[in-house]
């Protein structure tokens, strides 16, 4: 299909260029288009061929049995069936999206990572031979191993290996390969900052002994400058780098670069290009907020995380942070912001998110002032919310579980649903046969506010102001 | 031409002092009186030289001893030659009769030689020198390719045995010359796949197997080409790897890797075809008669797969009868006879196993019930039965073959997927490449012990000896899977002192037979329209025979017709004779 296309592209622009110079008729116009390119059809069975094994067939047929035998985590029969694979390479069908010598790779490394008689000599000896298999693969297969050493705990061997791996040069494949390099240099500035890490912890303690060692200071410096290199290098390419991007910003800030640590986390959360990553607001909030930055600074930073992930646990910090603020409008987030957190069922059973509704809601009854806030964000939740979150089950659970939680519950859904509704009945009920005081005052509050319940429920009111 | 390019050349030669000099094929001078063939090349000034067939060129009379690859000159046929040998050694060792080699396969190359002009031809050794002389006094000799310019003379090495012979080759040098730009190890391996001539009949590795079946036929081997075809599967007669074998010297590379390498199994019907087409080419007369006596006949194969597929040995009297009602026995119809068009030409296993086909079909017409029915009937008829063998019950024998030819074909699916396609000798396009092709063949070796290692199975275990039987049962089983000697009596009802099937009816698998000539089959089979129980029978002996299923499906179409349509014609006969 590629050649398809691509004869079509070099013929297209011969026409352009001579339809510039003069007019021509239709029919000498249609003439001089380029010909109709058609697509390969699969090849013809040929009937006698059909059932014919030849060697291609054969390896097809071994590697499902491979693909197989490793779904079932059956290990030796996987590496008995790719015993007899590895002749494909032999016979490397280059125009395969993944050839034989790749899935000997990966292979390969799923079955001696996990097969219970196999060394971690014998790994890095399968990674070395792979290495040298594959030119266009090489520093992915480099990363690999790597990863594998670190995951073995192998900090060392891994950082020669990133070393060597660095300093690899092989024609233009070395060029083609530039991100994974980049990748590469990332890795080992990853290392070089845990180096960094332990040295500046060494340091901290000596410094409590009140002695401070030159030599260490100067290596750990050292260290600081490698790290600092490769991972800004790596953070300006549009990914997701959220490793590389807490330790530059923990070296920025060590050595007090607080503008320079700000613009990078701003332009990680920014950056169009760079794809919506929600851990980047993370990491700027808690830049902001280590940093004591304005409420608006921070109110920003956790709007986008809303929007990308409104089930995020600093959706507590922000509702709070909302509530407190004495604009209307940021009031009236903070109780979209709680209500969408509680869509989640991961936060069903969190006391405090209910407690942050709890409170809010009880605050708009009270002031009686933008019950229609209420009314509309309950408007699309009183189909499902009664069954998802007020049950007699639930309540039940709740109370036995967790007191203080099914006591918010019980106040968000003695305002939305009455006093009728199952979840308030049950655990007021509950509440005032153990006397506890709380649930009494609990049952009367609602019992003095039942009014507001039809009127959230109502239909629309035009008079109220969106 | 030539005598442009030998013009600036002007020393005496030192042999006979002549000026007169020739170019020959490798750009040396030659003398054109003596032969003396000089040290001195000439520098080719233009890249068409090579190509240029109106320069005189010469090859030497004697081979070749050193090329600049330590390889010395070799021909394709040569090769093939070392294939068969090594192919009939491995038959004899297997027991076939010792002439086979020497006196029927020896005799079939040299024909198969002289009728494709490669050897043999009507001149005899003495005139192929005048031949020399007589082409290199014409220069318009090479715009003919009819007239072999020059017999190379092939001179004995001790390592190729007897089969290689004192045969004399005739190669058209000006050819050879002509494509000495396309890269082969062999003299003439770029030649050979550029040949286009039907009427030469190309050898190729399948034919290999051609050669071997129809000398045993010839010989009236017991062995069946399904046989024949799984020892070479599974490794006892050699073919995939051949090359191996051949000496050091003859080196392969370029289109020679084309011509003897193969990455397939050979085919059934391929081999087959092959070998009637070779027969008729090489004007082979009859055939020995395959009678009676024979393995190959009908009644004698169909003992065999009777065994083979653990049914009654009674049955054997019911595939005796339908192979004489509709004379499928007769010698007429199981002699080949090369060249004869009007004949079918006999599978004669696939033609027994159907027969068996169709004699299940006779008793238990395999419709999904009515075998069922016979088979329960069988069952209670067995509960009251003390006396005698007991009554064949098609429901058990079912789960037990059904059972085992299970475990077989997945054996078998797993040996296909692990078959280890290539050998040590590793082999190379060309030069530029070898030490690439070194590395992978090592680093197959060496990947392939890392993970033998893991992989917890033993080193392949040796190849099994070589076995008429896939699957065996034995009567000594007390576990009653073994339903030889079962009986028929439970599903037979007597009729005038004659033994008939219960079974009245009969369905044919097709109404039409197809024109086998246009169509390639006679019938078409899909699995899907036909009964279960029909597909299983077809599937087992598929398994036994290894061929697809739609070639047994064709014999027993076959069958059928010759069955019904003799009665039907009968009928027509003596309703008209009535008439009159």
């Amino acid at each position: 299909m590629d050649s398809f296309l691509e004869e079509e592209d070099e013929e297209a622009p011969v026409v352009v260029v001579a339809g510039k110079r003069r007019r021509r008729s239709p029919a000498i116009q249609a003439a001089l288009q380029p010909p109709l390119h058609l697509p390969f059809l699969p090849p013809q069975p040929v009937s006698s061929n059909e059932h014919k094994l030849n060697f291609k067939k054969s390896k097809e047929a071994c590697l499902s049995y491979i693909q197989d035998a490793l779904l079932q985590k059956q290990w030796k029969r996987a590496a008995e069936f790719l015993t007899c694979y590895v002749e494909s390479l032999e016979k490397d069908y280059s125009r395969e999206h993944i050839g034989p010598s790749e899935m000997i790779w990966r292979i390969g490394t799923e079955i001696l990572w996990h097969h219970s008689q196999s060394s971690m000599k014998e790994f890095n000896c399968f990674m070395e031979q792979m290495k040298t298999l594959g030119v266009k693969r090489y520093l992915k297969v480099c990363l690999e191993h790597v990863f594998h050493l670190l995951c073995n705990g192998q900090t060392d061997e891994a950082y020669q290996n990133l070393s060597l791996a660095e300093s690899w040069r092989f024609g233009e494949q070395t060029a083609i390969q530039d991100k994974e390099m980049k990748l590469v240099q990332a890795y080992r500035g990853l290392l070089d900052y845990y180096s960094w890490s332990k040295q500046k912890n060494i340091l901290l303690e000596h410094g409590e002994d009140g002695f401070s060692d030159l030599a260490v200071e100067q290596e750990m410096h050292g260290y600081f400058r490698k790290a600092a290199v490769n991972l800004k290098e790596i953070i300006k390419i549009p990914g997701v780098w959220d490793i590389f991007v807490k330790c530059y910003v923990d070296l920025l800030e060590f050595y007090g670069d607080h503008n320079e640590a700000r613009q990078v986390l701003n332009e990680y959360a920014y950056n169009s290009k760079f794809p919506a990553n929600p851990n980047a607001h993370v990491y700027l909030y808690q830049f902001l907020k280590r940093h004591r930055e304005s409420k608006k600074s921070l109110i920003s930073a956790l709007k986008i995380l809303h929007d990308i992930v409104p089930s995020h646990e600093l959706m507590i910090d922000f509702n709070t942070m909302l509530q407190k603020s004495k604009k209307r409008k940021k009031r009236r987030l903070g109780l979209e912001v709680i209500f969408a957190a509680l869509d989640y069922a991961g936060w069903k059973e969190n006391a405090k998110a209910w407690s942050c509704l709890a409170r809010q809601v009880k605050q708009i009854v009270i002031s009686e002032k933008h019950l229609d806030w209420i009314k509309q964000e309950w408007n699309s939740r009183k189909d499902w919310w009664p069954a998802f979150h007020f049950s007699r089950y639930l309540a039940k659970r709740n109370w036995q579980e967790n007191k203080s939680l099914s006591y918010e519950k019980a106040l968000v859904a003695g305002i939305l649903l009455g006093k009728g509704c199952k979840y308030f009945k049950y655990v007021s009920h509950q509440g005032c046969k153990a006397q506890l005081k709380r649930f009494r005052v609990l049952k009367k509050f609602v019992n003095r506010h039942n009014p507001v319940y039809l009127r959230i429920s109502g239909p629309p009111d035009s008079t109220v102001q969106p | 031409m030539d005598e442009e390019d030998t013009r600036d050349f002007n020393e005496r030669c030192a042999q006979c002092s002549e000026v007169n000099w020739g170019l020959t094929d490798g750009g040396r001078f030659y003398c054109r009186s003596c032969h003396n063939v000089t040290e001195r090349t000439r520098e080719v000034v233009n890249t068409d030289f090579i190509t240029n067939s109106r320069v005189q060129t010469i090859s030497k009379g004697s081979r070749k001893q050193e090329k600049n690859d330590g390889g010395s000159e070799w021909y394709v046929c040569e090769g093939f030659q070392l294939v068969l040998k090594k192919q009939v050694e491995a038959l004899e060792a297997l027991g076939v009769c010792p002439q086979m080699k020497d006196e029927i396969l020896c005799n079939f190359w040299r024909c198969y030689l002289q009728k494709s002009k490669q050897a043999y031809c009507k001149r005899p050794a003495g005139e192929a020198v005048k031949a020399l002389s007589v082409c290199e006094s014409s220069t318009d000799v090479d715009s003919d390719p009819e007239r072999p310019s020059l017999l190379h003379l092939l001179s004995l090495s001790e390592s190729e045995g007897d089969l290689q012979t004192d045969c004399s080759f005739a190669s058209s040098v000006s050819k050879v010359s002509e494509s000495t730009s396309v890269y082969s190890g062999s003299v003439d391996g770029s030649l050979y796949l550029m040949k286009n001539q039907k009427e030469k009949l190309r050898m190729t590795m399948p034919m290999t197997l051609s050669f071997c079946y129809m000398a045993l036929l010839w010989v009236r081997e017991p062995i069946t080409l399904s046989e024949f075809l799984r020892y070479v599967v599974e490794g006892h007669i050699p073919y995939l790897n051949v090359f191996q074998h051949f000496p050091e010297k003859m080196k392969l590379c370029g289109l020679d890797l084309k011509i003897f390498c193969v990455e397939s199994w050979p085919v059934y019907e391929e081999v087959f075809n092959k070998m009637h087409e070779l027969a008729a080419f090489l004007d082979l007369p009859r055939f020995p008669d395959i009678t009676e006596s024979c393995f190959l006949h009908p009644d004698m194969l169909c003992m065999k797969y009777l065994m083979e597929a653990n049914l009654p040995d009674e049955l054997h009297n019911w595939t005796c009868r339908v192979v004489k009602k509709i004379g499928i026995g007769e010698v007429d119809f199981l002699t080949l006879v090369p060249g004869n068009k009007s004949t079918r030409k006999v599978k004669y296993d696939v033609l027994a196993a159907a027969v068996i086909v169709v004699v299940l079909k006779l008793l238990f017409l395999l419709d999904d019930h009515y075998e069922w029915l016979l088979s329960e009937h069988a069952e209670e008829r067995n509960k009251n039965n003390t006396e005698g063998g007991p009554y064949f019950e098609f429901k058990k024998w079912y789960e037990v073959v059904k059972h085992s030819l299970d475990v077989e074909q997945k054996k078998l699916d797993e040996e296909r997927a692990k078959y280890l396609w290539r050998c040590e000798k590793p082999l190379f396009y060309s030069v530029k490449n070898k030490s690439k092709v070194l590395k992978r063949r090592q680093m197959v070796v060496n990947l392939q012990s890392q993970f033998g290692k893991l992989s917890g199975s033993v080193q392949r275990a040796k190849k099994p000896n070589p076995s008429s039987f896939q699957l065996s049962w034995s009567e000594e089983n007390t576990d009653g899977s073994c339903f030889h000697g079962h009986s028929l009596k439970a599903i037979l009802q007597e009729k005038r002192g004659l033994l008939t099937a219960m079974n009245p009816d009969y369905w044919l698998c097709t109404v039409k037979l197809c024109n086998e000539k246009l169509c390639g089959h006679l019938a078409h089979y899909r699995e899907v329209e036909f009964p279960q129980s029909y597909h299983f029978v077809l599937g087992l002996f598929s398994f036994l025979l290894r061929v697809q299923p739609s070639y047994i499906h064709d014999e027993v179409c076959m069958i059928e017709h010759k069955l019904f349509n003799k009665k039907l014609y009968k009928k027509l006969k003596y309703n008209t004779v009535l008439r009159k």
